[in-house]
């Protein structure tokens, strides 16, 4: 056997001490305790973000991709627990950074809130959520601005102007004054980046930041996005459904199902050489122009409920490949087929078909 | 009753979590449990209202049965015992010992020579003892037959039995609380009746037909909820006959008390229509062919009956209330007739409350009464939408 | 009846195969009403003269960004809303053709045995309050089609026509899945075997994995029970995939129709290119140069003048911002309504 055999609680090969890398999940958990059960959102992540990057994560919905953003900011909402470690480079992730444990700090305390808004921020899909109705986009814009980079009012109101301005927001100084209602759909998205970059975070989360758009406004927020990123050296983390969006977006990829992701690749190798079998359903059951007038791939049934899961494989009740005594015997780790490429999959290294576009 | 609910707790995860369960082979009783089954799962899980709903049945099971409750009647005076204190009951005393059989000591009054305020004293050489299935004074059950057997009492039909006092006319007030509450209990779901007729009638054709008729429904409803209710009650109350009997009386008050009450119903089946006419499945069902009748029918009913049904809860205190409040003040139900708001009529002034404090009694009923209804409509809007 | 066989081509230039719904001039304004006394102080041009035609056995994708009036136009041609102007001519199973807005309600209810729906979501299109077996029976017993034992086992065939245990036809919707309840709308829809089913949305609220699904069984139905569809969709990966033909619209107006292939191949109208532009390929190697559209889709209550697009086209000229375009023929099937539609040699989606 080639496979490497993986260290269980670190997967992946990079971690938090190589230089490019300021966030690193390991084996992280979030879990809902309710009456009924244990809610297994999020069950044992592994993720590396780097250095002016985007790390796409994809997946259906339930998945627990959105789950995964909120522990990264340590916001799940109650009564979520948190488990496993989210190291982040602090201080803008300079060799001499100060490493810190998100998941040992207080998940209301000063050095949290900090974190938010000051090292990574969010943007979400419905912008409405994000801003408050009855204060005015400067004001909310500002209110980062001052927590974070400045004391001065005046100058927290200028750079609030270079912010919107810099999203591409016409007549910014008129914008500064109108209540987020005022705004339309792609306007409102662009404020609400504009207030997520106010403070310079050095990483970006976005959770489906365009899904509630048009076509053709999503394409100017995604490029807007990809400007930023250049320009400001902002790692991304972007959260989506949509393998077009991953495709256009991502230079590495985390496809998640049912709590835990089960490959995780660079985005090219994601498209053209896909290992899990889930991965590859995914893409083929794509409409796009190769597969018109043919029947989509598509998969059996439907997610199962992430509670009381047996052990074993989350896709095995699914997978056509699967192998009963095999894939549902014991939990599959996450595996190394090929430098930065892991796939949670027995019969990864077997199959070398391609996916989309081979 | 456990093959009902699922056992697998794991199935009702969605009421909290909003989302859909996969297929689950087992558990049957999940899939195929109706809207009135889902609804009541959920609202057991509401203790409060569960609790609430339970003293209720009480309430209203010992003003269906209160003839046989109470352990006298409510006119009857104990001359000797004008404004007596409640007694308590002993177990327990020096020359018998400890008894499993409740008794009470009898009752002697004095003057005080100063004051001349009169004053008991429990006098401990007589006691009487509860039975339970005494014979007391006849009473027709339900007006139906004669019989003179009361839940329980003393042997002896004279011996003073007063467990909340009397008033100043030596009546038993407890006995006259439990008759009480047949007319006050009963005067909340006869008046919640016709104004859930008259709700639901104007409401859905406001909502169902729209237009002129939306318009005149929702005018009229706007002129009489700016019509402050109080005077507007004791208007309309004041022009009912004097000469009418405590029956017509009653039931003249029921009909003031909804033709004012309709309105908060007929607003709320008015929106629940406007927003149920505008659901897909009604769309789906015009499209497949139904006719109106149908629609509402199998349709917008069954929809919004839960909600109706939460209206209605909430609203029966507030004509509880309404009917407390103005017999409290002399210009609705009037004595003979024993509702606890004629009772509060006897605490309405100062003196009373300091010497007689037990005459408020009715009050704290009226109190609980309230609460537990408000308690319980909590619990039911909670369960009223299960498929949030 | 003033409706002959004839009319199901016209205004198309004599349109080749069999014609089964053809929409002509289609328009439904929704007046905005202000002050007191609620006078009209303008309309919202939803569907603003709009004009199609669906072949029997075809399939219609139409597809428009948020607002533009597809499903307000899907609705109308099922005249689950009231038209303002136009009219849709229909062939019914008997080859009876008759003109849905001069119908009556009675004759219209006839009708609707033949034309159906299938909702975007799969939650509040299906009355929470109703087992399957009701749901999908209740167009049977509307029209008359079947009752008692018979009823019962056409439930159940059409429940596992659509792939769904029929063990399971007395259980709740709650207890089924998003593309379950997907399945259990498109039951219902075809319980009366209709020849024209409108999906508006049928697909979006459903994750990738379940689209693809539900995009097969429709296909699959279609082949098996000669169907058309007008299928409506924002999304133009599955417009792409299950359309014979597309219509493009735009504000209330219907910018471009034409086959699939040459839809995406060469569009003649400038709106098109770029939605194709903007939309995102599953291909990291394809990374094209996207066409950004700049500002957002008009506002139809008040819309600019002449062309609608002429505020965001990138080949604007002075004509497009003073006149209407026509809407002329330009090939096969093609349809387009825009002035340079001649001049310009714009990018499809596929090769070139």
């Amino acid at each position: 056997m080639s496979i490497e055999m993986p260290n269980r609680n670190r997967p992946l090969a990079a971690s938090i001490q190589d230089k490019d890398v300021i966030l690193q999940a390991n084996n992280l958990k979030v879990h809902f305790h309710l009456d009924e059960g244990r809610l297994k959102s999020v069950d044992g992540v592994d993720l590396i973000i780097r250095k002016g990057k985007t790390l796409g994560i994809v997946g259906e919905s339930g998945c627990g991709k959105s789950v995964t953003s909120q522990a990264l900011l340590r916001i799940v909402p109650k009564p979520g627990q948190v488990e496993g470690e989210i190291l982040l480079k602090r201080n803008g992730g300079e060799e001499t950074a100060e490493v810190v444990d998100l998941v040992k700090l207080e998940a209301d305390g000063k050095e949290i809130r900090d974190v938010r808004g000051g090292e990574i921020a969010m943007i979400f899909q419905e912008p409405m959520k994000a801003f408050s109705p009855i204060h005015t986009i400067g004001d909310q814009i500002m209110e980062a601005i001052l927590l974070h980079r400045t004391k001065d009012k005046k100058e927290a109101r200028e750079i609030g102007l270079e912010t919107l301005a810099s999203v591409g927001m016409s007549n910014p100084k008129q914008r500064l004054d109108e209540y987020p209602h005022q705004l339309s759909g792609g306007m409102r998205q662009r404020a609400m980046i504009a207030m997520a970059l106010a403070s310079h975070p050095k990483i970006l989360i976005a959770d489906e930041p365009t899904t509630a758009l048009d076509v053709t406004v999503q394409a100017q927020v995604l490029t807007l996005i990809n400007e930023l990123k250049e320009k400001l050296n902002t790692s991304v983390v972007f959260i989506t459904h949509d393998l077009g969006v991953i495709a256009e977006m991502s230079d590495e990829v985390a496809v998640m199902y049912l709590g835990k992701v089960v490959e995780y690749t660079d985005v090219d190798t994601l498209f053209y050489g896909p290992r899990h079998p889930y991965t590859k359903a995914l893409l083929n059951s794509i409409p796009s122009v190769t597969n018109r007038n043919t029947r989509l791939e598509s998969i059996e049934g439907t997610v199962p409920y992430p509670m009381n899961l047996p052990e074993g494989c989350g896709f095995y009740s699914r997978c056509p490949k699967a192998q009963s005594g095999v894939c549902n015997a014991a939990d599959i780790p996450l595996i190394k087929v090929r430098d930065n490429h892991y796939v949670r999959c027995l019969f990864a290294e077997d199959q070398n078909t391609g996916g989309e576009g081979q | 009753m456990n093959t009902a609910v699922p056992t697998k707790a794991v199935k009702k995860r969605w009421f909290r979590l909003g989302r859909v369960p996969q297929a689950v082979e087992t558990d049957e009783a999940y899939e195929v449990a109706s809207q009135w089954k889902l609804m009541w799962w959920k609202f057991k899980k509401h203790k409060i209202a569960m609790a609430a709903g339970v003293v209720l049945v009480l309430f209203y099971m010992s003003a269906l049965f209160c003839e046989f409750l109470s352990p006298h009647l409510p006119l009857d005076r104990y001359t000797s015992y004008k404004n007596a204190p409640p007694q308590t009951l002993h177990f327990y005393d020096k020359e018998s010992g400890f008894s499993l059989r409740p008794f009470v000591y009898d009752m002697k009054m004095k003057v005080n020579e100063q004051t001349f305020l009169r004053t008991f004293q429990p006098d401990t050489s007589k006691k009487y003892y509860i039975h339970f299935f005494v014979k007391g004074p006849e009473y027709r059950m339900w007006g139906l037959f004669k019989t003179d057997i009361h839940l329980f009492g003393t042997k002896d039909m004279r011996a003073p039995l007063f467990l909340a006092g009397t008033d100043d006319l030596g009546r038993d007030l407890l006995s006259r609380m439990i008759y009480g509450g047949r007319i006050s209990l009963s005067f909340g779901v006869l008046g919640i009746v016709l104004t859930l007729i008259l709700g639901l009638l104007l409401g859905g054709l406001s909502g169902y037909l729209g237009g002129v008729t939306d318009t005149i429904v929702q005018r009229s409803i706007d002129l009489l909820i700016c019509i402050p209710t109080i005077p507007l009650w004791m208007a309309l109350s004041a022009a009912l006959p004097r000469d009418w009997s405590a029956l017509e009386i009653y039931f003249g008050m029921v009909i003031i008390f909804s033709i004012i009450g309709w309105t908060g119903l007929a607003r709320v089946v008015r929106g629940k229509i406007l927003s149920l006419r505008e659901e897909d499945f009604t769309m789906a069902a015009r499209l497949a062919g139904a006719s109106d009748l149908r629609i509402i029918r199998k349709h917008l009913l069954p929809s919004f009956a839960s909600y109706t049904i939460v209206t209605v809860t909430l609203s029966i205190p507030a004509t509880i209330l309404g009917e407390t409040a103005l017999s409290f003040l002399g210009i609705g139900l009037a004595p003979p007739v024993v509702s606890w708001g004629v009772l509060l009529q006897d605490s309405q002034n100062l003196e009373t409350l300091a010497h007689h404090p037990w005459l408020l009694w009715p009050a704290a009923l009226i109190i609980v009464t309230v609460l537990m209804f408000n308690f319980l409509g909590d619990g039911l809007r909670d369960a009223a939408d299960p498929y949030k | 009846m003033s409706v002959r066989e004839a009319d199901l081509g016209r205004g198309h230039d004599a349109v080749q195969g069999d014609v089964i719904l053809n929409v002509q001039s289609l328009k439904k304004y929704f007046p905005i009403k202000k002050g007191f006394l609620q006078k009209t102080v303008g309309y919202v041009k939803a569907v603003d003269d709009v004009s199609f035609y669906i072949r029997e056995g075809e399939t219609f994708g139409l597809v428009g960004e948020s607002g533009c009036g597809k499903t307000t136009l899907g609705r109308c041609v099922l005249r689950a809303i009231e038209p303002t102007e136009g009219s849709t001519v229909f062939k019914d199973r008997e080859g009876r053709v008759s003109d849905l807005n001069e119908l009556d309600n009675k004759e219209l209810r006839k009708l609707r045995r033949d034309i159906q729906l299938i909702f975007q979501d799969p939650y509040s299109s299906l009355n929470p309050r109703m087992t399957v077996q009701n749901i999908v029976a209740e167009p049977l017993i509307c029209n008359g089609i079947a009752h008692g034992d018979e009823l019962r086992s056409r439930v159940r065939q059409l429940i596992e026509m659509v792939g769904l245990n029929s063990r399971h036809m007395d259980r709740y919707p709650h207890a089924f899945s998003g593309g379950q309840r997907q399945r259990i709308g498109i039951a219902r829809a075809l319980a009366t075997n209709p020849r024209f089913v409108v999906c508006d949305e049928a697909v979006s609220a459903l994750d990738v994995s379940v689209q693809a699904q539900i995009l097969n069984l429709l296909q699959d139905l279609q082949r098996q029970l000669s169907l058309s569809y007008l299928f409506i969709s924002h999304d133009l990966g599955v417009i792409q995939h299950i359309s014979d033909r597309v219509g493009v619209m735009y504000v209330g107006r219907m910018v471009e129709t034409a086959r699939t292939e040459d839809l995406f191949r060469r569009p003649r109208h400038p709106y098109t290119e770029a939605l194709l532009s903007a939309k995102p390929v599953p291909d990291p190697r394809r990374k094209s140069e996207r066409i950004v559209l700049q500002g957002e889709v008009a506002n139809p209550a008040k819309p600019p003048s002449g062309c609608y697009f002429h505020p965001r086209c990138p080949y604007a000229q002075e004509i497009c911002k003073l006149q209407k375009p026509e809407w002329r023929k330009v090939g096969e099937d093609h349809f387009v309504a825009c002035h340079l539609a001649d001049e310009l040699t714009l990018q499809g989606a596929i090769g070139s």
